[in-house]
């Protein structure tokens, strides 16, 4: 499968406070070993330790970054790959803005940057005594 | 050029197809559609296939968003709305609504979206929520002011990251609309867009962005969806450990400050009272919610200056 997000966690269980080992990029191919409960355990690519990732981070198409290869092409027409990039993409936002110059942006890039970090949520979960951060599988 | 053009050729054929059909016979209607053409020498065999594999796409369209597209569309629909109610720059209620916001976002069945889950405070006295596609919340100043705790915000934020799960927001665009951009995505090898190709997708990625945010803002999602999301919601705090019973003390209060007649959750939700049945019919929990006091001095600290 492809991670189909900007950026996909790797947790050490399937839990959503399962701790982060790692992060994979858009389009990374992973292979699957076994399902459980919408979390799936995978082999990152480059030799990174297997974990979990949910099954919103995957995709069963191939993801080719960039259009353009022979094989993109082919899968393309076979309906088994999306190529990033496609259609409503960072070209069309730019052509809406140029369109719509009175719509400011500024707050939509500000709010992207607002990250919580794993961490930051463990703590906010304890300090709330909210569910157990060991807890099991959600 | 021999492709734009019949991308654009393939385009009418498709639409004079498409009249008045519902999308489930659609692949049959083109293989009809296209076969009678190929006999009376319309097309050539070539096309006729092309054009069944377009309408293979149209089918599933709605599956065929794919989360950087639906990023973008939920970015120009969060600036829409940004530019309509205007944004409460106060970063410490602002980093609150984020750290409660993302952690409920990762306990959902959606936790990984393609640029994440983000929240924005809207300076607004209406009572007011929207989930634009892709994570992008907001929440007015208005609809803060129903929730008496840390387990009421919770519940306004588990029911738009729903809204968002269950991409409510992206059924809101007109199907047509979309039949429109897979014919134009539907030109293989298209490596870059060119003027024109360009000039179409952006209109059809603005009709996109008028459709949400008119769902969003005025029309309401159907009943049905508003139920879903309930529910969902529901889920979403039971796993993070938040009292459901909390969506019910924020819903009664809501009943409270709702002027009838109102430009906001008044005219695009159905009332709180009838939310509040549906979701115990669903729930059999306590009638009584009471917050934990650690919760209660952070939502305090976090929001009482709205």
């Amino acid at each position: 499968m492809s991670v189909q997000v900007k950026q996909g966690h790797v947790r050490a269980t399937p839990s959503f406070l399962g701790k982060v080992i790692s992060t994979l990029a858009y389009g990374d191919r992973v292979e699957t070993l076994e399902e459980k409960d919408g979390w799936i355990r995978i082999v990152p690519p480059g030799g990174k330790a297997p974990g979990w990732m949910h099954s919103s981070a995957l995709s069963e198409k191939r993801i080719v970054l960039k259009a353009g290869t022979k094989e993109a092409e082919v899968g393309a027409s076979s309906g088994e790959l999306a190529l990033a990039g496609k259609g409503f993409n960072a070209e069309v936002e730019a052509a809406f803005k140029a369109k719509n110059k009175d719509i400011d942006f500024t707050w939509i890039d500000r709010m992207q940057d607002m990250i919580v970090p794993p961490d930051k949520i463990h703590a906010f979960v304890q300090e709330g005594k909210l569910i157990s951060a060991e807890g099991g599988d959600r | 050029m021999t492709r734009v053009r019949w991308t654009a050729a393939a385009a009418v054929l498709l639409l004079s197809i498409l009249g008045g059909m519902g999308c489930a016979t659609l692949e049959d209607a083109a293989k009809r559609g296209s076969s009678l053409g190929v006999f009376d020498g319309v097309v050539s065999q070539e096309q006729a296939t092309s054009i069944t594999k377009v309408v293979k796409a149209v089918a599933k369209t709605f599956e065929e968003i794919t989360p950087e597209q639906e990023h973008y569309i939920g970015r120009s629909v969060g600036a829409v709305l940004v530019n309509k109610y205007n944004p409460y720059p106060n970063g410490l209620a602002n980093d609150y609504l984020n750290l409660l916001g993302q952690t409920l976002a990762q306990a959902s069945n959606r936790p990984e979206i393609f640029g994440g889950y983000h929240f924005l405070i809207l300076d607004s006295p209406e009572i007011n929520a929207f989930a634009a596609p892709g994570g992008l919340i907001f929440v007015s100043r208005g609809m803060l002011g129903c929730c008496k705790s840390e387990g009421a915000v919770a519940a306004v934020l588990a029911h738009e990251i729903a809204h968002v799960q269950l991409r409510h927001g992206l059924q809101a665009i007109d199907k047509s609309r979309m039949t429109e951009a897979l014919t134009t995505l539907g030109a293989e090898g298209a490596k870059n867009y060119g003027g024109q190709m360009l000039a179409d997708l952006t209109k059809v990625f603005e009709g996109s962005i008028n459709d949400v945010t008119a769902t969003l803002v005025n029309n309401g999602y159907s009943r049905s969806f508003e139920r879903e999301a309930d529910a969902a919601a529901v889920t979403i705090l039971t796993r993070v450990g938040y009292d459901p019973a909390g969506l019910v003390a924020m819903l009664t209060e809501m009943e409270k400050n709702l002027k009838p007649g109102g430009l906001d959750f008044a005219k695009t939700h159905p009332s709180p009272r009838s939310r509040i049945d549906d979701i115990e019919r669903q729930y059999a929990g306590g009638k009584g919610f009471t917050e934990v006091p650690a919760r209660q001095a952070r939502f305090r600290k976090g929001l009482e200056n709205i």
